[in-house]
């Protein structure tokens, strides 16, 4: 198999062989049978010589040409002549002065493929890959040789990649390849090229030699298509539920601990979103270079501000209703009206521009998916603030004092434990990492009045379905309803989908009425 | 217990002198449109009412009683839409114009009673009654209650808006239904049509409370109240709890959806908006304002908020959320038994002075 190649390509490369210059075979270049050019041009397209190009081009456009007064060649652009070897302008010339060098449709044909197989011996690894694409793009059966000799020579992985790629796309459309040689040609194609190739594979179908390669090959694709179609879902599902856990987890612990649902969630999240454009204009217009900076700085001022206002809420008003949930929800939700319509009359109520620093915009390829780097970080921040969470909940004294309300509320008091303290801790807490939780989101939704209004009902879902107090809980709430929610989209559409798992959540609280996972203790018993 | 206390006789002779006087007033004192806006006050009021039955005596707190309201809205919506009949855009005698729009060619199967006053009638009450009876059956059976309660019907409306908002729905997605033009063969427009639709609203808020007190005076009525105050003991002396939590709870919705169905003709639109989260618990602070399980007080803070609704928005627009947040925050921090609440606990207060010195 190799002998028969290399015999082919000592046959089809004389010129090569020859060794002759690049000028001598340039000159020459009208003369002879149209075989023998032919071969010429191959010569001068695997030459690597960089004038190939202007030459090639001018002689398939009918612009190459010999003046009649000294015999050079030249390229006749506009009336006026250049050395088609030295480059140096050669006057002006009109039609007599020169006789054009003639070519057919054959030999036009050749050099179109040589031109295509130029970049193929260029200097860097980047432009012979990109020369390869072309051919795998327009394969055509002149360029085999031209990619064969490429091939011995390629040292680059990638480059030899692609040149591997276009020389079984060029062996698929050429005549006289050997049916192994396709089958061949095809498995690399399939293999390597995936759903790309789909359209290239589908007409061999038709092909009596190759009809059963290329039926495996579409089948293999297709299963590898639809592996890397649930691959994309699983990921969109987790970065739905890593949102999801992040607007859901302070309203949990404040559920759990204070037994009270903050309805003003949601408007703490965007005072968060909001907080972290206010960092953006600052930076832009006093310290533009801070830019990347921006959300590690709007972080710690984004927790502090929703922390604040959180306390204030729970010593205001959450403290006089404990024991009237019901009346604590009201409240909350006027608190929510209040902060909707401040924003609105401070910021407007269109959406602000928050921007992506250089290293949350862009994406990276991971097993042929394309993950966005602001989804990537997104997901990250939401198990760190998981984390930071349950270091806090296991690790201090607060957390312990916390897990202690939460169980038992009256016990926690008997034992010294100033509960009232620890209530507005807690909803400080909450609210704080609502503010977090903003920064991240104004990442990737729009920053506007109603950014929370967006996230109440979803973030409810979760702290239903993973059950009150519970991190785990939550966790497991979110990514699960993040990962059925985009699983049934496809299926549903969008709204539907919501729908249904709205009505899942609703019968699912018939078999688990405290959730997933139910906190032991008082405080959820309404 | 009577069953016209002083509350309600209040209440009640109020409302017939404003029905009679407000169409007399109506052109010299009053605006051209105050009967429309009346009107639709005294909706808002029966929607207050019936939330009021749930949470005021069975401590449902009901973050979706919007929806029964929208669903009423929607069934007359769509009789209403079927009487325009061949005066729409597209002519269609049979279609509205948004399944025309959407290239239907036939009436979907749950549009055909929607041709039939009567089956419409039965309908305002049957569609919202099932749709709570069965969510209500499992909820109460699962013993799902409190703000758990609260959040899973919050979820139920704003499941609903997201379906309607669909245009598959066929209920004309985001649009809704509008561009009313008769009922009964009378245009919507009319004064006497208006009148008509003021005093059955005004008819349907009597009706209503009377139910709704002739329900909490009863026997039944007790135990409600037993099982808002005391649920599990109220189970331990053997009452079946989740039966009288449902059958209220159905109730209610019917009288939500009848304050839905009166609303459509007199604000000429519905729209999945009806459906939204907010609106639903909006309707729980105009029955914390009125009062809590005083039902009058409960219509009398609907018809409150809403005159200051119409008012606020009118002069300050950017003021209505303020205060309506305001509004939440002082109500159930400092009155937490509503204006009606409030006046009731200073009378015995009075009486008892005199009493102690003597």
């Amino acid at each position: 198999m190799r002998l028969i190649r290399l015999i082919l390509l000592c046959l089809i490369m004389p010129a090569a062989a020859l060794a002759q210059s690049f000028e001598e075979i340039a000159r020459a270049l009208p003369e002879g049978s149209y075989d023998d050019r032919a071969d010429r041009v191959s010569a001068l397209a695997s030459s690597g010589d960089p004038r190939a190009e202007a030459l090639l081009t001018a002689l398939v456009g009918g612009d190459l040409a010999v003046l009649k007064s000294d015999g050079r060649l030249v390229i006749v652009t506009d009336g006026s002549a250049t050395d088609a070897l030295s480059g140096d302008p050669a006057g002006s010339v009109t039609r007599r002065d020169v006789t054009p060098v003639r070519v057919n449709n054959n030999l036009r044909g050749h050099v179109r493929a040589a031109l295509g197989t130029l970049g193929l011996v260029a200097e860097s690894p980047a432009a012979r890959t990109r020369a390869a694409a072309q051919v795998e793009a327009a394969p055509d059966p002149a360029q085999l040789s031209a990619l064969e000799a490429a091939l011995s020579r390629e040292t680059d992985t990638k480059a030899r990649d692609a040149l591997e790629i276009a020389r079984a796309s060029v062996l698929l459309v050429a005549p006289d390849a050997t049916p192994d040689e396709r089958a061949e040609a095809l498995a690399l194609i399939a293999e390597r090229r995936g759903a790309a190739a789909q359209g290239r594979i589908r007409p061999l179908l038709s092909d009596p030699a190759l009809k059963d390669a290329a039926r495996t090959a579409l089948a293999d694709i297709e299963r590898a298509e639809a592996l890397r179609g649930w691959g994309l879902t699983l990921w969109q599902g987790l970065s739905l539920g890593s949102v999801l856990l992040l607007a859901a987890i302070g309203l949990s612990i404040t559920f759990g601990v204070c037994g009270v649902i903050n309805m003003a969630h949601g408007e703490l999240v965007m005072l968060g979103a909001y907080t972290t454009f206010m960092v953006q204009e600052v930076i832009r217009t006093h310290a533009p270079g801070l830019f990347d900076w921006s959300l590690a700085i709007a972080l710690p001022l984004a927790f502090l501000v929703t922390a604040a206002i959180g306390i204030a809420v729970e010593r205001g008003i959450v403290r006089r209703l404990y024991g009237r949930p019901l009346e604590t929800l009201l409240a909350t939700w006027g608190v929510s009206l209040i902060l909707q319509q401040a924003v609105r009359s401070i910021f407007g109520p269109n959406n602000r521009q928050v921007g992506n620093p250089s290293w949350m915009s862009g994406s990276v390829e991971v097993l042929g998916l394309s993950l966005t780097w602001n989804r990537i970080w997104i997901m990250l921040f939401a198990l760190a603030v998981f984390g930071f969470l349950m270091l806090v909940l296991r690790r201090t004294a607060l957390g312990l004092q916390m897990r202690a309300v939460t169980q038992n509320r009256a016990m926690a008091a008997e034992m010294g434990i100033r509960t009232g303290r620890v209530d507005a801790l807690t909803f400080g807490l909450g609210a704080g990492i609502a503010g977090l939780a903003g920064v991240a989101l104004s990442q990737i939704d729009n920053v506007s009045p109603n950014l929370g209004q967006g996230y109440i009902v979803d973030s409810f879902m979760v702290v239903v379905f993973g059950g009150a107090g519970s991190l785990w809980g939550t966790l497991a709430g979110a990514f699960t309803l993040g990962i059925v929610n985009k699983l049934a989209e496809p299926l549903a559409g969008a709204m539907l989908a919501k729908v249904m798992i709205l009505i899942f959540i609703i019968l699912f609280i018939q078999k688990r009425p405290r959730g997933l996972f139910p906190t032991r203790g008082r405080a959820v018993e309404g | 217990m009577r069953l016209i206390d002083r509350n309600m006789t209040v209440f009640l002779g109020g409302l017939f002198i404003l029905t009679v006087a407000i169409p007399l007033m109506q052109g010299n004192i009053l605006p051209g449109y105050a009967i429309q806006l009346a009107g639709k006050y005294l909706c808002y009021a029966l929607l207050a009412v019936a939330l009021d039955l749930v949470w005021g005596y069975a401590g449902i707190l009901s973050l979706g009683h919007g929806a029964f309201f929208a669903l009423g809205a929607y069934v007359m919506g769509m009789h209403l839409m079927r009487e325009i009949g061949t005066r729409g855009v597209y002519a269609n005698p049979e279609l509205p114009d948004f399944m025309v729009f959407l290239n239907w060619d036939s009436l979907p199967w749950y549009w055909l009673a929607s041709g039939s006053f009567a089956a419409t009638l039965a309908l305002i009450l049957l569609v919202p009654g099932c749709l709570a009876f069965v969510f209500g059956w499992f909820a109460f059976r699962a013993r799902v209650s409190g703000v758990y309660l609260s959040i899973i019907t919050q979820a139920m409306t704003y499941a609903l808006m997201l379906a309607f908002f669909r245009n598959e729905m066929g209920f004309g997605g985001n649009n809704g239904l509008t561009d009313f033009k008769d009922l009964l063969g009378v245009s919507l427009s009319s004064p006497e049509m208006r009148l008509v639709l003021f005093i059955a609203s005004a008819l349907a808020l009597a009706g209503g409370l009377l139910l709704a007190r002739a329900i909490t005076a009863s026997h039944l009525g007790r135990v409600l109240v037993a099982i808002r105050d005391a649920e599990s003991r109220t189970r331990f002396l053997g009452y079946r709890v989740e039966h009288y939590k449902l059958f209220v709870w159905t109730v209610s919705a019917m009288m939500a959806g009848v304050a839905g169905a009166l609303y459509v003709p007199q604000v000429g639109i519905v729209n999945p908006g009806e459906f939204a989260p907010a609106n639903s618990i909006e309707v729980v602070i105009w029955v914390a304002l009125g009062g809590r399980g005083t039902l009058a007080g409960a219509a009398l803070g609907a018809i409150m908020v809403a005159l200051t609704r119409t008012l606020l928005t009118g002069w300050l627009p950017d003021a209505w959320l303020y205060a309506l947040g305001a509004l939440f925050i002082l109500v159930t921090l400092y009155l937490p038994k509503g204006i009606v609440g409030a006046l009731g606990d200073l009378r015995p207060a009075r009486k008892q002075s005199k009493e102690v010195p003597a």
